[in-house]
């Protein structure tokens, strides 16, 4: 079993699908009267995070607690670090407090990597910088397990900001490692120009939505950030949402079954609109409820058994 | 499994294997154990049978099974996965995290009987009682179990014994079914001969 969660490349087929399986248990105690399980009792989780987040850390928390684990929330405005303090002391800190697992987010890519070297417990990355957000993708592909039934032989439309996203980073190595293949879509600007075929086999890219949509079975759409909009990757969000966004008649080209993914939060009217987002194929609500079960499953199988 | 050191006097001994039931014992226990259940239960009503992986889930059914054949009643049948509620989950590498399915009709207000192959220091029992109050509330709990080996380590007791195996420590108590193994079968490992 392994220790760290850093990467969409640290999983295995087999692990990865033994962390979905995990997370469909979990989620049937969403649906009982006593939300909780003892697996954890007397564990602690710290979730560091220096960046803002929403859902990602109330997801983290309400999974640790539904194990039953303690919960420490540390966020950067309002400690030590805004009077300086460095990642490494930050670190040693919190390994002096007893942390068995260590829930970081941060705005450097790698920074969980440095963390992994520094403390005795797991590192969870919940996303650093443009690198990797490895819970998003597994919450991601069970949503796409649970909808479709598979994910051995889908086909995945990632589209959007691929260049500076950690979700679509970390969504192509766990899906090819899963047997999905993946289509990046978005303007030349924001694509990656060099896809290592090594590490994300099958992966192959496209400038143009509209030729991508009849062939896929998810389209994953991903959220355009607002310092990009002005940062002249594309001329105006305007002709981005025209172009790239997702709206009625784009959907209805995509196959009967296809589902609509969106990592959140969306910019509605952007690369999305209100009719797609709410429509029943979306699924980005089920996501965010798949993700305390997937951030449940990782928790346990890090911290559950004597893995030292 | 640890067998105790052969004393350098004596040839070495070959670890021994008795069979306990064969078969057809098996089947035999298994019906005696269904007619208890009728008769301590007044002919099964309210019951729930739930069994405790991996062996006592193709017990249960067999109970079931059985329990239907002798008094055309329909016992519900489910399966309460106990991984996250032991006492050791910390003294191995990770379990994998099995299925719980409970009956539609749930267990709130039912007997409940929990159904396990081997009845041994009672820890299993315990944290499937705790799983329990998590997913419902039964009106009581029983406990019927294909053998009894001894060496409890908790005030636990079973209700209904298929059969009692005075064992040593050091022996294993082995319990193979049709389902999950190909063939019905308790063996002791390791006793003397």
């Amino acid at each position: 079993m392994i220790r760290h969660l850093l990467s969409g490349a640290d999983l295995d087929a087999a692990t990865a699908t033994q962390i979905l399986d995990t997370a469909a248990e979990m989620a049937t105690v969403a649906g009982r009267e006593v939300k909780k399980l003892p697996a954890l009792r007397g564990r602690t989780v710290v979730n560091l995070f220096y960046e803002d987040s929403t859902r990602t850390r109330i997801s983290f928390e309400a999974a640790a607690k539904r194990l039953s684990a303690d919960v420490i929330n540390f966020s950067a405005k309002g400690s030590s670090v805004a009077k300086g303090e460095s990642l490494k002391d930050t670190a040693l800190t919190l390994q002096a407090m007893g942390a068995d697992a260590v829930v970081v987010r941060h705005p450097a890519s790698g920074a969980p990597h440095r963390l992994a070297n520094w403390v005795d417990g797991s590192v969870v990355n919940a996303g650093d910088g443009t690198h990797e957000h490895p819970t998003q993708a597994l919450l991601d592909a069970y949503t796409m397990r649970s909808r479709l039934g598979r994910l051995d032989g889908l086909h995945v439309a990632i589209v959007g900001d691929v260049l500076h996203s950690r979700v679509a980073r970390s969504n192509v190595l766990l899906l090819s490692t899963l047997g999905a293949k993946v289509t990046l879509v978005g303007p030349p600007t924001l694509i990656p120009v060099d896809i290592s075929p090594a590490l994300a086999p099958g992966t192959d890219v496209s400038y143009d939505l509209d030729t991508v949509l009849p062939g896929v079975d998810v389209v994953m759409m991903l959220r355009v950030q607002r310092e990009r909009m002005n940062d002249s990757y594309f001329p105006s969000a305007r002709e981005y949402a025209r172009r790239y966004g997702l709206d009625g008649p784009r959907m209805r080209r995509l196959p009967e079954h296809a589902i609509v993914m969106h990592p959140g939060p969306m910019n509605r009217g952007m690369e999305i609109t209100p009719e797609v987002a709410d429509s029943p194929r979306s699924t980005i609500v089920e996501q965010v409820a798949n993700g305390v079960s997937v951030r449940m499953a990782v928790l346990y199988l890090l911290l559950g058994g004597n893995n030292r | 499994m640890a067998y105790p050191p052969a004393a350098h006097s004596s040839p070495p001994r070959q670890p021994s294997v008795k069979v306990i039931l064969a078969a057809a014992d098996v089947s035999r226990v298994v019906d005696r154990i269904a007619h208890q259940i009728l008769e301590k239960t007044q002919g099964a009503a309210d019951t729930v049978l739930l069994g405790i992986p991996t062996r006592g889930v193709p017990l249960a059914r067999r109970l079931a099974a059985r329990i239907s054949t002798f008094e055309d009643v329909t016992v519900p049948v489910g399966v309460l996965d106990i991984t996250l509620y032991r006492d050791d989950l910390r003294r191995h590498a990770t379990r994998a995290v099995g299925p719980t399915d409970l009956p539609p009709d749930g267990i709130d207000g039912k007997r409940v009987i929990l159904v396990d192959d081997v009845l041994f220091s009672g820890r299993t029992v315990r944290a499937a009682l705790d799983a329990l109050s998590d997913v419902g509330r039964p009106a009581s709990v029983q406990l019927a179990v294909l053998v009894d080996r001894g060496h409890r380590q908790l005030p636990i007791r079973a209700d209904y014994v298929g059969k009692n195996i005075p064992t040593a420590l050091a022996e294993n108590v082995k319990v193979t079914l049709a389902e999950t193994d190909g063939a019905d079968e308790v063996r002791l490992h390791g006793g003397a001969a």
